[in-house]
């Protein structure tokens, strides 16, 4: 029989504050153990929590960004389970009662658009971090209460490439709402699994099985690829599935049984009485709406339909927001867009690069880019002398303008000009004028190389070719 | 002899250099050694630490500090073992951190310490303030100074002790069902629970969250206002403390009582009210009447199930509060094989009965089929008392009631069975249920065996300053709160 996945994530995303979500310990990763704790963090007697502003906004703006409700009404619950990572035994979220709910994320994948349902955004703290040593254990504190958003979407992804590609699209736009920094490395993203087979076609659900310890993109890829195959098989078998947790072991590449539904926790979430409801106020959210931006997405599509932009240049200006925003402001009054986005990818791009410079460091201004395209369109600079012009734009700062007017590199489109130039290299060369005459038409680009060489680069090479096109065609001097 | 003085008569006596502070905290000390190897109501005293501190608001009163400014400066005040002080025991009278030292001050502590306020000592307790007897306490009970073969009520049973001892000059305590009001009521002091809010919890290891707070025990009615003036205020370390500005409370306290119309809430006047107790009742309300208030008869429909109500939120919120004391970061740790045998031997080794019993209770309402039945349940009829509450007020000041039941039992008289201990509790649960505040002062005595008796007022939500009124009225008319325990003065022990 044929089976067909049926998959649902939970994406966990720290978000990016200066401070936790309880008190006011950095919010930074890689200090020595137990540096960044106090009191409140450590779970200490006798202290109490009190929500990070900076944390709620940025979960209602991801929730606006991910086109969410966002509920009248809001509250942090306990979580109630024993580890030594959870300084309190308990850990706040929202059970019942979200900051959001519904919402979806668009993506392109395998050449559509594809829109994944989300169930709710809520808000919660991370844990410490347990290290294992020979003898004993230690756990670090440092990440416990940085604020942590769970991001729960409903089971309508099909395939691990489907999966993979979701989490790219989420991990994008909580980017570019600098919601999250979604630094892998740096365990910024987690996420938890459920999968599930069913008949190809069939409306029902399986078994749904949940994978826990997925720490990359690639990582939640190969886990559900091996994981669906796996399920699929012990059906194949005439085996049975049960609802059930199971570990990813990255260096295996396999899935293990951790835990079945009769022995799941009984967490019993009751209302946090340390802090209060939260109730947006509408000039609070009007506040956070002001931090909504164009998702990725929408952003590609707009800049292919409004500058005419193949799909690959405008992927660059989505993947690089700043340079995309510095095109755009140079663009707008561009007759040719596309030729200032070559500039803006092709050179400029490079240039930073080389130099380890960011765009504020540019000493020209964005209308210097303009003036070099209009340059070559009007045929007053060569393509290459241009380069050169930005090259030099691009370390001085100098218009193109003045750089061409200074290193007289105008273009020559003067005929009087031209023609005497092509007297000159056809006098010179008497061997190639007559293997042109003699049908060898290739001798021409030699003609032309000497005739750019004698205007040093500014002959305009259109008008040289008719030039000497029509010259050679023309009885030798001498015979006239 | 300073110790005996109240904190607004000692204050008084500082101000004009009649005594200095550290002679304040000896006469206290010098009580401490005579009274409470019988008394136990402090589990620690770091004498030394608190020597500094009256040198120091000696040192501040020589340079030209008043009591303008700082209206506790110099006063000797001792803290129940579960509110943080930096540097200083929190025991929370639990085996289990029988060694924790605090890293931090409570807010209140900050408080005191910014009224000049000389701290000392550490008040026993009910384990967790868990309790109504003080008998729960991890370190052995304190005793009722009237008669130490009979409990000082819980759970801040040290405070009231320390307090009716003259150990020292005033005492916090904390109240989730009646803990300050009721030892003050078994000893003889004025006992204040103020609104819900009205004080930072931030430092106050919880017990019940939504219920707990920080309250004010003292010699007289005018004490309590000015205690709860130095430590009441909005902290936004505490989200469910309230932004309401604070009045000074003893500004008001001489108003009288004339136009004020009390409650009496019929449901407070039944079986089970030992007759003495009910008769100082209503000798109080005959002396309100001609002091020129009105009483009328109320009622409170919902107080039945105030004990139900509190026996679930309570533990509910305990079982998830003291899920912390785990041995992993602090506190006693018994090692185990694994992870969950340390938990075990840990939290098995370091809680008493009762603390387990209310963690297991809570465990239970919380879980998943009975949360609705339970928690959910028990919420409901909370919002209904609260609006019995309100909705009593409307037409009254404030209610009056007995504080307790009857007069202090003797020691081990209930340790067995925790129902009768919890109706303790009957006639001061629902005013935490409510949120509202309530306090507790002496309105008579039991004739054999003397004992003190409790008489409460509860207020509207941030009502402090009427309940105060009222009591420092009452209080002017009688001479109950002058009375002091027939302390053996030096207790010749074998």
């Amino acid at each position: 029989m044929d089976y067909e996945p049926v998959i649902g994530l939970e994406t966990h995303v720290q978000l990016r504050t200066q401070s936790k979500m309880w008190c006011g310990c950095a919010n930074a990763f890689g200090a020595p153990p137990n540096t960044h704790v106090c009191p409140v963090c450590l779970g200490l007697p006798g202290v109490l929590p009190v929500a990070n502003d900076a944390a709620l906004r940025l979960t209602v703006l991801t929730g606006l960004l991910l086109r969410c409700e966002i509920p009248p009404r809001a509250k942090f619950d306990r979580k109630n389970y024993f580890y030594p990572d959870m300084p309190k035994n308990y850990q706040l979220t929202q059970y019942d009662q979200p900051s959001a709910m519904g919402g979806y994320v668009e993506f392109e994948f395998q050449g559509r658009i594809e829109r994944v349902r989300l169930t709710r955004i809520h808000l919660e703290e991370d844990v410490g971090k347990s290290f294992h040593f020979d003898r004993h254990s230690g756990v670090d504190f440092n990440r416990a209460g940085v604020p942590l958003l769970e991001i729960v979407s409903e089971p309508d992804l099909t395939s691990a490439e489907m999966a993979y590609a979701y989490l790219n699209a989420l991990k994008d736009i909580l980017i570019y709402g600098g919601v999250s920094d979604c630094d892998m490395e740096k365990g910024m993203v987690r996420c938890d699994v459920n999968v599930s087979v069913r008949p190809a076609g069939s409306r029902g659900l399986g078994a749904k099985i949940e994978l826990k310890n997925l720490n990359s993109f690639s990582g939640v890829r190969q886990a559900l690829e091996h994981e669906i195959s796996r399920q699929i098989k012990v059906l194949n078998r005439g085996g049975a599935l049960v609802q059930s947790t199971r570990r990813w072991d990255e260096v295996l590449g396999v899935t293990e049984e951790m835990r079945t539904k009769e022995d799941a926790h009984d967490y019993r979430y009751f209302p946090d009485p340390d802090l209060m409801p939260l109730e947006p106020t509408e000039a609070w959210l009007a506040e956070v709406r002001e931090g909504v931006v164009e998702l990725p997405l929408a952003r590609k599509q707009r800049f292919m339909h409004d500058y005419q932009l193949p799909a690959a240049d405008a992927q660059s200006f989505v993947d690089d927001p700043t340079l995309g925003d510095y095109f755009e402001r140079i663009a707008r009054g561009a007759a040719n867009a596309k030729a200032v986005a070559n500039w803006v990818i092709n050179d400029l791009r490079a240039r930073l690069a080389d130099s380890g410079w960011g765009l504020h460091d540019l000493k020209f201004e964005p209308r210097g880019i303009l003036e070099l395209v209009g340059l070559v369109e009007r045929g007053q600079l060569s393509h290459k002398l241009a380069q050169e012009v930005f090259a030099q734009m691009f370390r001085t700062g100098r218009s193109p303008a003045a750089i061409v007017k200074e290193r007289r590199l105008a273009q020559v489109s003067d005929t009087a000009a031209l023609e005497a130039f092509c007297d000159q290299a056809l006098a010179a060369h008497p061997g190639p004028v007559n293997d042109y005459r003699s049908g060898k038409t290739a001798a021409l680009n030699f003609l032309k190389g000497q005739v750019m060489k004698l205007s040093q680069g500014k002959a305009n090479p259109a008008l040289v070719g008719e030039i000497l096109e029509r010259k050679l065609r023309e009885p030798t001097p001498s015979s006239s | 002899m300073w110790n005996r003085l109240t904190l607004t008569e000692l204050a008084q006596r500082l101000a004009q250099r009649e005594t200095s502070a550290s002679e304040a905290l000896a006469a206290c000390w010098d009580r401490i050694q005579q009274v409470d190897p019988v008394l136990h109501a402090y589990l620690s005293c770091d004498i030394a630490e608190a020597r500094l501190q009256a040198e120091a608001a000696d040192r501040a009163l020589a340079s030209g500090a008043t009591h303008r400014e700082q209206p506790l400066l110099g006063v000797p005040i001792s803290l129940k073992d579960i509110i943080a002080v930096r540097e200083q025991p929190l025991t929370c009278g639990s085996k289990l951190l029988a060694n924790f030292v605090s890293p931090y001050d409570a807010a209140v502590t900050e408080k005191l310490r910014a009224a000049g306020a000389v701290l000392f000592g550490r008040l026993n307790l009910d384990e967790f303030a868990m309790g109504s007897s003080t008998e729960n306490s991890g370190f052995g009970p304190a005793r009722n100074p009237w008669d130490p073969s009979r409990i000082p009520g819980g759970s801040s049973g040290g405070s009231a002790v320390a307090v009716a001892a003259d150990e020292c000059a005033a005492a916090l305590g904390s109240d989730t069902g009646g803990s300050v009001r009721q030892p003050a009521a078994c000893c003889g002091v004025v006992g204040l629970k103020p609104t819900y809010g009205r004080v930072s919890r931030y430092g106050l290891v919880a017990y019940a969250s939504s219920l707990d707070q920080i309250g004010t025990l003292t010699k007289d009615v005018r004490d309590a206002a000015t205690l709860l003036g130095a430590i009441g205020g909005h902290d936004p370390r505490d989200s469910t403390s309230v932004p309401q500005p604070v009045p000074d409370y003893t500004a008001t306290l001489e108003q009288g009582v004339r136009g004020l119309k009390l409650g009496l809430p019929k449901e407070y006047f039944v079986g089970g009210l030992d007759p003495e107790v009910r008769a100082a009742v209503e000798a109080a309300v005959a002396q309100f009447q001609q002091l020129g208030a009105e009483t009328i008869e109320i009622s409170l429909p919902h107080t039945d199930y105030a004990i139900a109500a509190y026996y679930i939120i309570a533990p509910a919120e305990a079982s998830a509060n003291l899920a912390r004391f785990d041995g992993v970061r602090y506190g006693s740790r018994v090692a185990g094989a694994d992870l969950l045998e340390l938990y075990q031997r840990t939290r098995g080794a370091g809680f008493g009965p009762e603390v387990k019993r209310r963690i297991i209770l809570g465990t239970y309402v919380l879980s998943s089929g009975y949360y609705d039945a339970y928690y959910l349940r028990a919420q409901k009829v909370r919002t209904l008392i609260r609006q019995d509450f309100l909705e009593a007020f409307g037409t009254v000041d404030a209610i009056l009631t007995p504080t307790t039941p009857s007069a202090a039992f003797p020691l081990g008289e209930k340790s067995d069975d925790p129902l009768r201990m919890y109706l303790e509790d009957i006639y001061t649960v629902s005013c935490n249920l409510a949120g509202i505040c309530g306090l507790s002062l002496p309105c008579g005595f039991t004739r054999q065996p003397r004992l003190p008796i409790g008489l409460q007022l509860l207020g509207k939500p941030f009502g402090e300053a009427t309940l105060l009124r009222l009591a420092y009225a009452y209080e002017q008319a009688t001479s109950w709160h002058r009375e002091k325990p027939p302390l053996p003065h030096a207790p010749e022990r074998a």
